[in-house]
This record gives C-alpha cells, sequence and structure tokens, in this order.
C-alpha cells in the first residue's frame, strides 16, 4: 500500500486494526474500504446484536440503526448488545452507547422508527448494504424489495428454535429472497421465536455469519453467499449448504417484473385489516376472574405448549396446543363457554379461527393478553416468561 | 429406494419431533406423498387446496431446487437425499 493511503488512519486506527492490516486479504486498502463503508442494520435485536458489534469492532465507518422497540428483560438471553442495566431504555440508544465503547471512531445514525413501505427507499437509498436484522416476513419483504428496487446488496439471515438460515440476497448478481420464496406463509403456519423459542446463541451464530458475509461484499473478496442458501442446525451441529437460482419469473427481479414500487406488507403477509378474519369475541382477564368467582362455568383451554406450561398456568386449565387443537377439539365441550388463551393473545386467536373453519359449533372467547394480562391484572404469583 | 427426508424444526411438531425420516420412492413427488401418508397432518402443511406444492415450501434434492429441475418428477437415485426448506421468520414484528 502507498504511503498517502496509509496516511488516511490515523495511529489510533492502525494499532486497533493491526490484526486486519497485517491480513494480505484485509491490511491498509481493505481497512480504508471498512472505514468508507455505510451499512444499515434493520434491527438492533438477536441478529442485530453481534451483527453491530462485530461491524462496529471491525471498523465500518458508518452504521445505520433501525429499531423502534424498548429493551425487555426476556431479550437479554440472546441480545447481547443490549446489558441488565439498559432493560427499559430504547434499544437504538442502548445499542449505540455499547457500539460506541467498542469503537468510538464509529459514525452511527439512528432512526428510531418502524421500517415501512413509506420510508424504507429514504433510509436505504444512503447505504452500501443492508442487514436485515428483524426476521419477520413484512420487512423481509419490504427490505428485499427496496434493496432491489434500488441496487443494494441485502445480508439475510433467519432463525427458528436451534435452526437458522443465512444468505445474501444482490438482484443484480443474483436470486433475491422472492426467488427463493415468492409468496410469504399464512399467518399462523409458521410460529415466531416468541411462541416457539430460540436457542439464545443461534442468533449470535447466524448474526456472525452476516457480519461476515457484510465485511467481504465490503472488501470485494472471498467468495460471498450469493446464490447459495446456508442452514445451520445447531442440535445436530451440522451446515448445510443449498443452491439458488434467480427466477426468470420473479415479480420484482425477474424479466417481466411486475412490482415496480413498493407495496403494503401487512397485507401482502395477511397481516393487515383487509385480512383479518370474522371478528374473534374477546374477554379480559379481569372479567374473566370475575365470572369463574361468581360459579360460572367456563373452560379455559390453555393452547401454549407443554413447556410454557410448565412455566406459568392458569388455575384448572386444559393444556391442548395450538398444533393440535383440531384434531383434540372433541375435547372441549361445545355445550359450555370455551375461553382460550395463550401468552399474549395471538395463538388463542388463531386456534378459534382454526376451531371455527374445522366447524366447531361451541361459544370460544379469546383472553385479551393471554396469561400474562392474567398475572398482571389478577394474579402476580404467576410468573411472566 | 429408501431416501432419507430432512424435515425442519417448524414441521417436525408434525413428525413426532423426528428429524429425518426414511421413505421408498423413485422421484421427489413420491418421497413427499410418502411422507404425508405417514404423518397426515404434515399434508395440509405442504400443499395447497390444488394438491400443489405450496409457494413457501421448498424441496431440494441433493443441494438443488426441484423447481429447476423437473419438479415433483424429479428423479431419486441411491443416496439421494430430500431437504423441505420452508420460509422461516423468527423475530416478532418490528
Amino acid at each position: 500500500m502507498n504511503k498517502a493511503v496509509s496516511l488516511d488512519l490515523t495511529d489510533e486506527e492502525i494499532s486497533r486494526y493491526s490484526r486486519h492490516l497485517i491480513l494480505p486479504e484485509v491490511g491498509v486498502e481493505g481497512q480504508l474500504k471498512l472505514k468508507k463503508a455505510r451499512v444499515l442494520l434493520i434491527g438492533t435485536g438477536g441478529l442485530g446484536a453481534p451483527l453491530g458489534m462485530y461491524l462496529a469492532a471491525a471498523g465500518v465507518g458508518t452504521l445505520g440503526l433501525v429499531d423502534f422497540d424498548n429493551v425487555d428483560a426476556s431479550n437479554l438471553q440472546r441480545q447481547i448488545i443490549h446489558g441488565t442495566r439498559d432493560v427499559g431504555r430504547p434499544k437504538i440508544a442502548s445499542a449505540r452507547d455499547r457500539l460506541l465503547d467498542i469503537n468510538p471512531n464509529v459514525n452511527i445514525e439512528t432512526y428510531e422508527t418502524r421500517l415501512t413501505s413509506q420510508n424504507a427507499l429514504d433510509i436505504i437509498k444512503k447505504y452500501d448494504i443492508v442487514v436485515d436484522g428483524t426476521d419477520n416476513f413484512p420487512t423481509r419483504y419490504l427490505v428485499n424489495d427496496a434493496c432491489v428496487l434500488l441496487g443494494k446488496p441485502n445480508v439475510y439471515g433467519s432463525i427458528f428454535r436451534f435452526e437458522g438460515q443465512a444468505s445474501v440476497f444482490w438482484a443484480e448478481k443474483g436470486a433475491c429472497y422472492r426467488c427463493l420464496y415468492p409468496e410469504p406463509p399464512p399467518p399462523g403456519l409458521v410460529p415466531s421465536c416468541a411462541e416457539g423459542g430460540v436457542l439464545g446463541v443461534l442468533p449470535g451464530i447466524i448474526g456472525s455469519i452476516q457480519a461476515n458475509e457484510t465485511i467481504k461484499l465490503i472488501l470485494g473478496g472471498g467468495e460471498p453467499l450469493i446464490n447459495r442458501l446456508l442452514l445451520f442446525d445447531a442440535w445436530k451441529m451440522r451446515f448445510r449448504e443449498l443452491k439458488l437460482h434467480k427466477n426468470p419469473q420473479c415479480p420484482i427481479c425477474g424479466e417481466n417484473k411486475t412490482i415496480h414500487q413498493l407495496i403494503d406488507y401487512e397485507v401482502f403477509c395477511g397481516l393487515g385489516p383487509s385480512s383479518s378474519e370474522v371478528e374473534i369475541e374477546e374477554i379480559t382477564a379481569t372479567e374473566l376472574k370475575r365470572q369463574i368467582d361468581l360459579g360460572k362455568n367456563i373452560q379455559i383451554i390453555d393452547v401454549r405448549d407443554s413447556n410454557e406450561y410448565a412455566i406459568a398456568r392458569i388455575p384448572n386449565s386444559k393444556l391442548i396446543p395450538l398444533s393440535q387443537i383440531v384434531e383434540r377439539s372433541k375435547e372441549i365441550d361445545p355445550n359450555l363457554t370455551a375461553v382460550l388463551h395463550c401468552k399474549g393473545g395471538i395463538r388463542s386467536a388463531k386456534a378459534i379461527n382454526a376451531l371455527k373453519e374445522s366447524g366447531f359449533t361451541g361459544t370460544l372467547i379469546n383472553l385479551k393478553g393471554g396469561i400474562l394480562a392474567w398475572s398482571n391484572e389478577v394474579d402476580p404469583s404467576v410468573p411472566k416468561y | 429406494m429408501s431416501v432419507p427426508v430432512y424435515i425442519p424444526t417448524a414441521l417436525r411438531q408434525f413428525t413426532g419431533g423426528k428429524s429425518e425420516i426414511n421413505v421408498e420412492a423413485k422421484t421427489a413427488g413420491e418421497a413427499i406423498e410418502q411422507l404425508t401418508i405417514q404423518f397426515s397432518v404434515l399434508r395440509k402443511h405442504l400443499y395447497n387446496d390444488q394438491n400443489a406444492l405450496r409457494s413457501f415450501v421448498n424441496v431440494y434434492v441433493n443441494d438443488e431446487d426441484i423447481r429447476h429441475q423437473s419438479g415433483l418428477q424429479t428423479p431419486l437415485v441411491a443416496g439421494s437425499t430430500v431437504t423441505i426448506v420452508p420460509s422461516i421468520a423468527g423475530g416478532v414484528n418490528l
């Protein structure tokens, strides 16, 4: 490297990045590429935590952070960018502090907002590379489409329980997310980590793979995960690799594209108001307790999984996990009112829809806010998890 | 011919927790069909009402998507593996 370029790194940076500088694949030239790079991280949760920390440590010059959530105690098992003292703070403030502690040279740009079809293009266009750490379907399709429209690479990671996926979607060079999955699954068919759980280390591994891919894209070297889907099973400790191909019929990056601008991704993923199911009757925890105390004969059906039932339960509730609710519907007496509940009220609503679709005729009521509301309103001795 | 079908985590609740099921099949379609005979609840998660594979369920023979081969007719030979790769998303809605 010539001297003129090396002058662009300060003495402090030279000692900080020395293990990069002596790597032939990085060197001063590569370190300066990192310093000039602008990377947008969407979400500062499980995947965003290792991503942000490694990219800051590596000397990525500008990191944009998008998040609107606050740190919750249940985040700390995996979101190692946040600490116990940060519980209750905005994630963006907590992440910023941690990243600047790791490397004060990094310029952090924060967006305390939800990424939407209205703001995504304006935010993303200011960056070279986008890394999606939110891992939910509406944001995944939004980020994919915005990146395709703007010609940006999109570093993908996804996790569930012990299983992870990673890839690099870059329509100019290979497949995009829609080439792999043209449409999302209907809501309810794929559980989230909030429902299904996730091993805390897993997002650390997948997020680190995303950080690795991001750094290679910045350096312009190595073999990025373009047109390759990496599958990881932490329980078996097995990595597999599948081939991806650009889909000529892809609605956003194919030859006859039909999508030319961002759409409403909540509706596209079946979560918007226009696709909502038939109105579901609800009851509050306080009202349910009052009716039980009045001696009303109510069956309480818990649709969570057995391991959640072991953590906390409402007295006299019967466990029928959501995945078995239709096949075991005979265990619910159609002549008695049934109140269904889960942790927060989403799965029990799905269970009610599934039972109604299957032809169940009894009265089904959803416990608003699930067992968390029961703990808050009725019995604080029921632990929140 | 017996081939292994790899079951992703999200679908293991319908296969009694098993991550790998051996089936007798000569094509990818037969392998999936055999699987849904053994585990009938899987069927609605893999096929739509028109009896076609759902668009968010990808099936691979070895490391190739069957959509880029001969679809459900993709032949299996000794040593082939079948992998089901549904879209996953672990995070809550942001």
